[in-house]
């Protein structure tokens, strides 16, 4: 964009920046000094000299194409193109000779002359780089004659045979072949850029078009995935958001972050007065270094999709209609019902669930509210049911419960293993990092009972597939393990002066007992002993050596075991503490990270310390101005069972569905129906809210000032671009209701909620808006000792001292397949979708994911009669949903899979209530299940759709 | 909760203590119950324990002495 006030220097360099040895060179009489390995285009621009261009942008490598950016060098023959030139010491350019002037005037008279000139009506008026290299170079007469071409939809008499329409597949931009220059931008952005491949330049000269998939295919057909990374790198209308066709070009931008997964990149929001026009990822943005996905790119209708609920509504019981109120109203309600029950059943009897979608302050303040105003801890998080064991395993092991790198540090992998993540799914703009570094000749070892995208797609292979079964990480982590110390692979020098060497010593005789070997666990996990073996020695001998898991790690009765036996891989081969190596947790929600530094987990206030030690208690104590209860509180699954035996009574829930995303449906609604008070507060009438007495509504992160700290400990900037449509932001209505209770708090910005947080929590000491505006953003630990954060972790010694190696046996899990339920479902999430798709189902992403389906090994549905698109019943022990079967060698025989996206389908009917030993995160990724023919939805499904139906009609205002 | 899904869950603790090494592991057990269970959880694990509730791991028998049972 032109004419924009931004923070940050965003011109577009022409080729991508290099590190190398300083070269020195002339351009245009100005001397210049750049890193070896830049091209003259780059040189030029950082001495401030635009070269025009078209077909290079500094996303992609130079190209070469355009032949604008010729320039002159003395001492050399004929005209170079600057972009594919790289810098040599003394070199003299000449960026505007008369000769090149000449060029690249003809150069961009060719180009107009099979360019349509509607310039004042084209969705990119003043955001074309077409029409600003035409005045740039001084065209002002095009001397050939219309001819015969693709772009006039109507030639002198009658239709033009030969126009191409625009394509208009996908839902959020539109192809139009009339716009296109041919310059391979695209081609270039989703190769490199995205890593899809799904682009191509078919046809030669003047029939020369960009192709996306197969003959046949249209965009939303063919492999592209939506990133955008196209659209962004298109220096005409040829690729064009349809937003900006219908609403115009935007007038201003705000960076801020993305609320999708951890992510976290940075994007900015470019808007025209409080109307949001596009999201176009942010260049300086540390995590995705300008790369987006289809969910922070496009999928933002929801915030103003017409089913938000903007006024507070209550009810005495559920079985009653909503009824709106004013703020005052709903507050006084909720505030009085939740002192009631403290009265009646006791000071423990209520408790909170903070949201890792909102920011670090709004969760501080809610867990606050139940530590300082309730008077007991009963707070737990999301990350209860995902990354909860990544808490315990790593604070255990490590010392403290973070990723240890950067993404940027994926750059300088050379073995990666993935275990338990899709990350082309689930952290789309992370894995087209990682797929760069896989194609410039890193290995991948992928650990995954699917045979996900990582394992094999475009121009990727994984060197290793350990397709294990279900529920059997420790046995292969230990087995990985196993082979490393028997064969002599482990790393004792690091071992020695990083770890407790006794330790190590006990883990190795463990380890290295038979029972171990991949031979002697080969029919317990159906991963071959050979291929197991191979995988160990490359990730032990392959260099730096990476490991990035998720969910399919922790969310097992062993996921806190699996976590240790990952960081005891990490640390035996030395692999914490420098570039390029670690331990990475690929968070799931935007602010999981965020929402456990705060302190939402029951046992420990912010920054990860016991709620047990009085000199912690006693810091909050000082600052709240009350006694911190000493006892942990309730976690999630407990509040429901307490809820059950009756003695938690209220709940107040921000930004989280526990009725669809957590496990077991059924006790979920019962705990939640026997509650006497529960406060929803979010944007819709979620599938909680059907059992909840008071809505409060929420804000978008459009719509608030904040702050979200992704997977990489970055602390990133939120900024409110448009009022709250509900009124207020969500950490003010936490404060209104805190308030109502006695709070007395007095907060009128989030910046000094902060301020709090740094005052109480030592690895936040040095956080500050400031040091946040200033920087860009901040990775924690950010105090005396590392004022400007801190990339790597670990790295002149473990934060607890001495790494720690813990045992780990391989206990399996108590879901059992047998005669009845024979078939293991584990579930996961797709690209297009995201968590209980409260946000994405209110978008345009439905067209390419309107259901939640099966997937099914072709054996398995043959002998079950299962044909693909049927309607089928999957059963388990704790019941049973319809949904329809994709038949697909993904999965192994005797494994399916389906997503949770979708409350007509409620997933997690199925899933059971067994959690992980040490934290209680459910076992969502092991449960046996039975699949038959079906025709139609079951009784459960019918019932629960007539209930929620009936449970949220609003009276009409009288 | 149900005493059935109690006892399992503070097996489940008292299998991964099982299987580490040193004297302590009923101490460590203990100290797991009364780092993450809230009072109430830990009050019906005494409830069980004195009501002679049959099942749990022996280890989770060795360890309830050192579990820290709060009265409120």
């Amino acid at each position: 964009m032109k004419d924009f006030i931004i923070p940050w220097d965003d011109r577009d360099m022409g080729t991508p920046a290099k590190t190398g040895a300083a070269v020195t060179l002339t351009i245009d009489g100005f001397d210049i000094t750049v890193p070896e390995g830049t091209s003259v285009m780059r040189a030029a621009a950082e001495a401030g000299i635009s070269v025009p261009k078209l077909c290079a942008t500094d996303s992609v490598e130079a190209f070469g194409s355009c032949r604008l950016c010729v320039v002159e060098i003395e001492g050399r023959r004929g005209t170079p193109a600057s972009c594919t030139t790289p810098v040599a010491p003394g070199m003299v350019v000449h960026t505007q000779s008369s000769k090149v002037r000449k060029i690249r005037k003809g150069v961009m008279e060719l180009y107009i002359s099979d360019h349509p000139l509607d310039c004042l009506t084209c969705a990119a008026n003043g955001d074309c780089e077409l029409q600003d290299m035409a005045g740039a170079v001084g065209l002002r007469d095009v001397r050939y004659e219309p001819g015969r071409n693709h772009f006039e939809q109507r030639a002198v008499v009658g239709d033009n045979p030969e126009y191409i329409p625009a394509d208009c597949s996908n839902p959020y931009f539109t192809y139009d072949p009339q716009k296109c220059i041919v310059c391979s931008r695209c081609v270039r952005a989703c190769e490199e850029v995205q890593g899809t491949f799904a682009l191509t330049i078919e046809g030669r000269g003047f029939d020369s078009r960009v192709k996306a998939g197969m003959a046949g295919d249209d965009f939303l057909s063919s492999d592209c995935v939506s990133c955008g990374a196209c659209v962004q790198a298109c220096p005409t209308a040829t690729l064009q958001e349809k937003s900006v066709i219908e609403l115009g070009t935007p007038d201003r931008s705000v960076v801020t972050t993305c609320a999708y997964c951890g992510v976290g990149c940075s994007f900015k929001a470019e808007m025209q007065g409080d109307q949001l026009v596009r999201m176009v990822p942010h260049k300086q943005g540390k995590a995705n270094r300008g790369h987006s996905c289809v969910k922070g790119r496009f999928a933002w209708g929801y915030a103003t999709h017409k089913e938000r609920i903007l006024h507070p509504m209550i009810r005495d019981s559920i079985e009653e209609p909503w009824r709106e109120v004013s703020w005052d109203e709903a507050i006084g309600f909720a505030a009085n019902r939740m002192r009631g029950l403290q009265e009646k059943y006791g000071r423990r009897s209520v408790g909170v669930i903070t949201s890792s979608r909102c920011t670090n302050e709004e969760t501080f303040l809610v867990q606050k509210l139940t530590r300082a105003v309730f008077g007991n801890n009963n707070t737990d998080t999301c990350a209860r049911v995902c990354h909860s064991p990544t808490g315990y395993g790593l604070g255990q092991t490590f010392g403290t419960s973070a990723g240890t790198q950067d993404f940027d540090s994926v750059e300088h992998t050379d073995v990666v293993i993935i275990i338990g993540a899709n990350p082309t799914d689930g952290h789309p703009v992370f894995a087209s990092r990682l797929k760069k570094r896989l194609r410039a000749g890193a290995k991948l070892i992928v650990i995954d009972p699917r045979r996900t995208n990582m394992v094999k797609s475009a121009h990727i292979k994984a060197a290793h597939h350990l397709a294990l079964r279900p529920g059997t990480n420790v046995a292969v982590v230990t087995a990985l393990a196993h082979v490393i110390v028997t064969e002599g692979l482990a790393d004792e020098q690091y071992i020695r002066e990083r770890c407790d060497w006794d330790e190590f010593r006990e883990y190795a005789e463990f380890v290295s007992d038979p029972r171990h070997a991949p031979e002697a666990v080969e029919e317990l996990t159906g991963v071959p002993a050979a291929e197991l073996r191979a995988a160990a020695r490359l990730f032990a001998t392959g260099g730096n050596g990476a490991i990035y898991y998720g969910l399919g790690v922790t969310e097992h009765s062993q996921g806190s075991t699996t976590v240790i036996g990952i960081a005891n891989l990490a640390m035996m081969t030395g692999n914490v503490g420098r570039t390029g190596v670690g331990v990475n947790p690929l968070r799931g929600q935007n602010n999981v990270q965020g929402s456990c530094d705060m302190g939402s987990f029951p046992h420990e206030l912010p920054g990860y310390r016991h709620v047990k030690l009085p000199e912690v208690r006693a810091i909050f104590e000082n600052a709240w101005g009350v006694a911190i209860d000493p006892e942990p509180g309730l976690r999630i699954p407990n509040m429901l069972d307490a809820a059950v035996d009756g003695s938690f009574k209220g709940l107040y829930c921000q930004g989280e569905d526990i009725l669809q995303s957590d496990p077991d449906t059924k006790h979920v609604a019962a705990g939640l129906a026997a509650m006497e008070c529960v406060i929803v507060h979010d944007l819709f009438l979620n599938e909680t809210a059907n059992y909840a007495h008071v809505f409060l509504p929420g804000s978008t992160f459009l719509e608030k000032n904040g702050t979200f700290t992704n997977a990489e400990r970055r602390i990133n900037m939120v900024r409110k671009v448009m009022a709250p449509m509900n009124g207020y932001e969500d950490w003010e209505v936490t404060q209104m209701l805190a308030n109502a209770m006695g709070a007395g708090w007095t907060y009128t910005h989030p910046s000094q909620i902060m301020a709090e947080i740094a005052a109480t929590t030592p690895s936040f000491a040095g956080v500050t808006y400031d040091k946040i505006e200033a920087m860009g953003s901040v990775q924690w630990p950010c105090n005396d000792a590392n004022p400007d954060g801190t990339p790597l972790m670990h790295v002149d010694g473990f934060v607890r001292g001495k790494g720690r190696f813990i045992v780990t046996e391989y206990v399996p899990t108590l879901e059992k397949t047998g005669p009845r339920f024979p078939l293991l479902l584990t579930t996961g999430r797709i690209l297009s979708q995201y968590n209980v798709g409260a946000q994405t189902r209110r978008t345009a992403n439905v067209v390419w994911h309107d259901q939640d389906v099966l997937e099914i090994h072709p054996h398995d549905a043959e002998t079950r009669g299962v044909k693909d698109g049927d309607f089928i019943k999957l059963a388990s022990r704790s019941g049973e949903i319809t949904l329809r079967a994709q038949i697909t060698d993904r999965v192994s025989p005797g494994v399916v899979y389906t997503t949770f996206h979708h409350p007509d389908t409620q997933a997690n009917v199925v899933t059971t209530d067994f959690s992980d030993w040490a934290t209680n995160c459910p076992e969502y990724k092991v449960t046996a299940v039975q699949v038959s023919p079906s025709n139609g939805p079951t009784d459960w499904q019918e019932e629960y759709a007539e209930q929620a139906a009936r449970s949220r009609r609003i009276q009409a205002a009288e | 909760m149900s005493p059935e899904k109690m006892i399992m869950m503070a097996n489940q603790i008292a299998t991964f203590f099982h299987s580490q090494p040193g004297a302590d592991q009923a101490q460590r057990v203990a100290d797991h119950l009364n780092d993450f269970w809230d009072p109430r959880m830990r009050r019906q694990l005494a409830r069980l324990m004195e009501d002679g509730s049959t099942g749990f791991d022996p280890l989770v028998t060795a360890a309830f002495p050192l579990v820290r049972v709060p009265v409120e």
